[in-house]
């Protein structure tokens, strides 16, 4: 059985080099091959699933060595694959949404010229994301890591000839490679600490290092985390990486990609499990983010970077709950799935509205759709209620363990994360019932394309509808099926360790709570857009909103900061540059010129005057040999 | 110790009665199976001689260059077979009644010589080069050596047709002095093989074809010089041997570190002074270094190499730089180790400079012969360096690099014979502007030389370099090796200058074109590409093959 684990991470590897390497040949045929290619690793997944479950919970991690890949004297890198049940969650996750998102590229992307090369680049991102999640060793892993990430590149830049999205991808590129340099960083640290970085071996040993050093790992791997997940301070790029198309919002920059620093840090959980402050600094950037990605979430007009803000605070969410330690871990993976269904779904029907109104992305032009667009409304509403966690579907109960989680941390610390999570589901509740309201409810406030072309807005492609109910039945029961019986916690538990949380409130005053929340936030919202008609123009708002449209001066602050004091240290740098070292170079490069042309002169031709150097070099050499001796 | 042991010697002598008197004369032994290589050598030379006297002109030609080429590699053969019967190791031994060691640097250092020359021999025998003259085919030699440059007898020679094939039997009579000189086990085969090498090559280097008076002025300008070492060198031998009472190494060696206590009563004023013993070392010292061309005995070398008919100057730079390095290791580590720490500062220094020198001096040169030369300068203090670390480590790796260095050699001044214009080869370096688009393949050849010369990875330059400096390093000259990481910091600027001036320049109208060699020409080029790759990429045997031939017999 675990020869088959290698078929998973080979069939979209064989799909994206087919498809990019094939050329304009396989241009009739290539969607097709990459969504087979896709599904047959979804197949190979449940195949694998079907079997772990009919194993004992103790041995349920296949292991499949592959080859050695650097075999040097006390350096052991492997390919090597370990597929438990953290890593089964996550193969499903990603093959299952993946799957239906390349059915739903096929309707999406259909006039689109280089729509082989997108399956390609889709296919080689599912590849990377497999070989992430499935890696036995903190090296591979990197290598998945960086795969997503320029797959991520690829795609978030797939319209290159938009200089929005040409810089958008640059954009994201840059900031997530000083997230991954906290992943190379982490590994090396793990290198000279364990001499492995192996996970078993690594993980095992947690308990024989000191604090110090678990520390700086686990700090090194949150900023990785930070990097690929939009987590606050590297959260900047995931707005602007909304210029790729939707379904690739979906898939990477909503339900997967972005989660992989979940999965690092909830992987590693042994070390932060031995390091308390990383792990405290790991809640606090999860609670930060979670609120941040929340209030620019309220201020865009954008539906997709309003549906990226709330992603960002969303993953704040599980980032929250993974720091938490054990009584969180677990917490942090069902709110990923349960996300990864909703927000997909959301993503996908954004793409419908966009498909149905001439790709115009403004909320403010929408309004009234839900009788245009039944299918994409009913689907899309069904994500909306899901995410806020109306009681029942999918976002109630993974977003209300994380919250009684939090208050379960204790103490002070304890009160303050719960706290700043409940007020999350209310401001969760009131921008996705903005959009909510901008989008299908009110008056058409439709407005004529640049080239003046109406909207007729109308439902999309059985392609497109069918992968959004799929994953609007996620929304709705996903939650339920995981959360009753404990059937998520025992799942995972052998994998990831489980404390059952104390919280100071009772189960049933946290889940009240935060239905109050989320009333409040529904109740605002509908004051402010359902029952007032929506202004075209966006109003100028209160200072927070400015600041919120602008992803609260995020751009501005790295602007100022990091660009400005990059220039004056790179300028600085080339004036040393110019005048010191090549100054230094240049220098000595005229000096030994200079000499040369002197030397060069003793070289004059006549042999006496070569016989003159001879015999005064032989008597130096003859005289020093005889001064050596008297010395 | 040796301080002490030599001053009771010295104080002693009175008392001591001489050998006794009677020795009949006992004929030497020669063992002609170990010294093949060599008679082979003189053999053929001496055929040589014979068929110059005998062959009827037209087809001397061809029967000099069948000669020589089979006397080679018959020889090279016999090296091989010496090698696998366990003479370079095992079965090394002094043969010719003590006068010649057959051990593992001599079998290494005459196999290189031999195939050095092999590939030199097919750059004189190019006759493709130039346009023919009056309907003969002609090659760098000049018609006739003996006439007056620009009389009428020269003319005369030319339209005759004539060619100096004498340069077959010279090279091969030069070939047989250096097969002596690194095997050479007492002082005065020492002195003899090197006026049997020195002296075919003052002569060869005066029979350019062209440029002729230029030819004959650096022969003189080298015979006068080398005669001027040579007699420093000579003097030398003598003063050592007033020194030891002997020629032969493995006595000098006794005498110094102090196990023979016996003295020559007729040699009793100055058997074991050790001034003698110093002031001769360094003169012999003196006479080798002339030859390796290191600073300041080097000034010969860039007159003489650019003077030179270049396939001359090829062989020379190749074979005479493997032959007097043998000869100085050997020297240095037979004779003189217990003189190891008078010796090292002085040679530390002339490493140095050498290094220093022949890179600095280089990067003013304007002519791509003179460029080499002053290259093989820098390249002979690169040598110095290893030669100085004293272990086995340190000769193996100069074995090495003379192996690599050599080919990269005869190559570089094969490729110089290419570039020609109506004046013969165009030397000067303005005229390589833009060679690279003109002939890409000619140039990346001579690219690769380059590289090689300056030591770049990939290439057999960076992997002698690297032994040698790791020798040097290990032996405690560390010192030695930072100044040759710099001279070749500096070196790299003029190689890689060239290369830049080939590849990056815009060719001139007038620039010279690439004549199409035979395949003589082709196959020297070629093994010299083969072999700077193959040592650059896999050093690894011939490391080791170096490595087992780093033990000297004594």
């Amino acid at each position: 059985m675990e020869n088959l684990i290698a078929l998973l991470v080979a069939a979209p590897l064989l799909g994206a080099a087919v498809l990019l390497c094939g050329g304009r040949r396989l241009d009739r045929a290539g969607h097709w091959l990459g969504t087979v290619l896709a599904a047959a690793s979804f197949v190979v997944g449940v195949v694998l699933f079907a079997d772990m479950l009919g194993k004992g919970a103790e041995d349920r991690a296949l292991h499949q060595h592959l080859f050695s890949w650097i075999p040097v004297e006390g350096f052991q890198a492997d390919i090597a694959f370990q597929l438990d049940q953290l890593s089964m969650t996550f193969v499903l996750l990603i093959t299952g949404v993946g799957t239906l998102i390349h059915i739903y590229s096929i309707g999406y992307m259909e006039h689109d010229e280089r729509r082989r090369r997108f399956f390609g680049y889709l296919n080689l991102f599912l590849a990377a994301m497999l070989i992430l999640v499935i890696a036995d060793n903190y090296l591979l892993l990197y290598v998945g890591w960086e795969g997503v990430g320029l797959a991520s590149y690829l795609l978030i830049g797939f319209w290159q000839h938009k200089p929005s999205a040409a810089s958008a991808a640059k954009k994201a590129f840059l900031v997530n490679r000083v997230g991954d340099m906290g992943l190379s960083i982490a590994i090396m640290l793990m290198f000279t600490t364990f001499g492995t970085f192996a996970f078993g071996p690594v993980l095992e040993s947690t308990g024989e290092t000191s604090e110090g050093k678990l520390t700086a790992i686990g700090l090194m791997l949150l900023l990785a985390a930070c990097g690929k997940s939009a987590q606050v301070p590297l959260q900047s790029w995931l707005g602007d990486a909304m210029e790729g198309p939707t379904p690739v919002s979906a898939l990477i920059h909503a339900a997967t990609m972005v989660t992989a620093g979940v999965y690092l840090i909830v992987r590693s959980g042994a070390i932060f499990n031995g390091a308390p402050d990383a792990q405290l600094v790991v809640a606090i950037v999860g609670a930060v983010t979670l609120i941040f990605g929340a209030i620019v979430g309220c201020a865009k007009d954008d539906i997709k970077k309003a549906l990226a803000g709330s992603t960002m605070s969303q993953i704040g969410y599980m980032i929250l709950a993974a720091g938490l330690g054990p009584i969180g871990y677990i917490f942090a993976i069902m709110h990923l799935v349960t996300h990864g269904f909703f927000k997909a779904g959301l993503f996908l029907g954004a793409g419908s509205v966009m498909h149905g109104m001439n790709d115009e992305v403004d909320m403010r032009k929408y309004g009234g759709l839900r009788k245009y667009m039944p299918v994409t409304f009913i689907t899309f509403g069904l994500g909306y209620l899901a995410i806020i966690g109306f009681p029942g579907l999918s976002g109630f109960f993974s977003k209300d363990k994380i919250i009684e989680a939090a208050f379960a941390k204790g103490g002070t610390e304890g009160w303050i994360l719960g706290s700043v999570a409940l007020l999350g589901a209310a401001i969760t509740a009131f921008y996705m019932t903005r959009v909510m309201l901008m989008t299908f409810f009110g008056e058409k406030r439709w407005q004529p394309d640049a080239e003046g072309h109406e909207p007729h807005p109308h439902e999309s492609p059985k392609s497109m509808t069918i992968p959004m109910i799929v994953l609007a039945v996620g929304s709705v029961f996903a939650g339920g099926f995981f959360a009753i019986g404990d059937r998520f916690v025992n799942w995972l538990e052998p994998v990831t360790g489980y404390e059952h949380g104390h919280s100071p409130l009772s189960v049933a005053t946290v889940t009240g709570a935060t239905v109050v929340a989320l009333v409040i936030g529904v109740g605002i919202a509908w004051a402010m857009y359902g029952r007032k008609p929506v202004p075209v123009l966006a109003p100028r708002g209160s200072l927070l909103t400015r600041a919120a449209r602008r992803d609260l001066l995020q751009d501005d602050f790295n602007h100022v900061v990091l660009v400005r004091g990059g220039e004056h240290l790179t300028r600085s740098l080339v004036y040393v540059d110019h005048s010191l070292v090549d100054g230094v170079v240049n220098g000595t490069a005229a000096s030994v010129g200079g000499l040369s042309g002197r030397l060069r002169k003793l070289q004059n031709g006549y042999a006496r005057s070569y016989a003159v150097s001879m015999f005064g070099g032989a008597a130096v050499v003859i005289a020093a040999t005889l001064l050596m001796r008297a010395v | 110790m040796s301080a002490t042991a030599v001053h009771s010697l010295w104080t002693t002598a009175s008392g001591v009665t001489s050998a006794a008197p009677g020795d009949r004369f006992t004929a030497p032994t020669i063992e002609y199976a170990q010294l093949a290589p060599v008679l082979i050598i003189v053999g053929a030379a001496v055929l040589g001689v014979l068929a110059e006297a005998f062959v009827p002109r037209k087809a001397r030609y061809h029967t000099q260059l069948l000669l020589t080429v089979v006397a080679l590699a018959a020889a090279f053969a016999a090296v091989v077979a010496l090698a696998a019967g366990g003479y370079g190791t095992t079965k090394a031994q002094i043969a010719a009644m003590g006068a010649i060691a057959i051990d593992g640097p001599t079998l290494f250092l005459q196999g290189t010589i031999l195939l050095v020359s092999v590939v030199s021999v097919f750059t004189f025998a190019e006759r493709r080069l130039d346009p023919t003259a009056h309907g003969n085919r002609v090659d760098s030699f000049a018609a006739q050596a003996g006439t007056v440059p620009g009389s009428e007898s020269e003319k005369a020679a030319v339209r005759a047709g004539f060619t100096t094939t004498e340069v077959f039997p010279l090279v091969l009579f030069s070939v047989a002095g250096m097969l002596v000189f690194p095997a050479a086990n007492d002082l005065l085969t020492l002195f003899i093989a090197l006026e049997v090498f020195s002296l075919p090559l003052y002569l060869l280097c005066a029979v350019a074809r062209r440029k002729r008076l230029m030819s004959q002025e650096a022969a003189v300008k080298y015979f006068l010089l080398g005669a001027f070492s040579s007699a420093f060198l000579l003097f030398g031998i003598a003063l050592l041997y007033g020194y030891a009472g002997s020629l032969s190494y493995a006595t000098i060696a006794n005498v110094v570190d102090g196990s023979v206590l016996e003295i020559d009563p007729a040699l009793a004023g100055t058997m074991g002074n050790d001034a003698l013993l110093l002031i001769g070392g360094a003169m012999i010292l003196t006479g080798l270094l002339f030859k390796v061309g290191a600073v300041p005995f080097h000034m010969w070398t860039p007159d003489v190499y650019q003077g030179a008919p270049t396939p001359v100057t090829g062989f020379m730079a190749a074979a005479t730089k493997v032959a007097a390095f043998g000869a100085l290791l050997r020297l240095l580590y037979v004779v003189l180790p217990g003189l190891t720490w008078d010796l090292r500062p002085v040679l530390w220094a002339v490493a140095i400079i050498t290094m220093l020198g022949g890179a600095v001096v280089a990067i003013t040169q304007t002519d791509i012969k003179r460029l080499l030369a002053y290259s093989s300068i820098a390249h002979a203090g690169f040598i110095l360096a290893g030669v100085i670390a004293t272990s086995p480590e340190g000769v193996s790796s100069v074995l090495f690099y003379l192996g690599a260095y050599s080919f990269v050699t005869v190559g570089a001044f094969a490729v110089v014979t290419l570039v020609r214009d109506a004046g013969g080869e165009a030397t000067h370096l303005s005229k390589w502007a833009g060679l690279g688009r003109r002939s890409p393949l000619v140039a990346a050849v001579f690219a690769v030389f380059l590289l090689a010369f300056a030591g770049i990875p990939l290439t057999s330059g960076f992997s002698g370099k690297f032994a040698v400096f790791k020798a040097a390093a290990e032996s405690g000259a560390g010192a030695l090796v930072v100044v040759g990481v710099i001279s070749s910091a500096i070196a790299a600027f003029f190689y890689i200058r060239v290369i830049v001036l080939m590849f990056f320049s815009e060719p001139k109208a007038d620039g010279p074109t690439v004549a199409v060699p035979s395949p003589l020409t082709m196959t020297t080029i070629a093994v010299g590409v083969a072999v700077t790759l193959v040592l650059g990429l896999a050093p690894q045997y011939f490391l080791d093959l170096a490595g087992q031939a780093g033990v000297f017999v004594r």
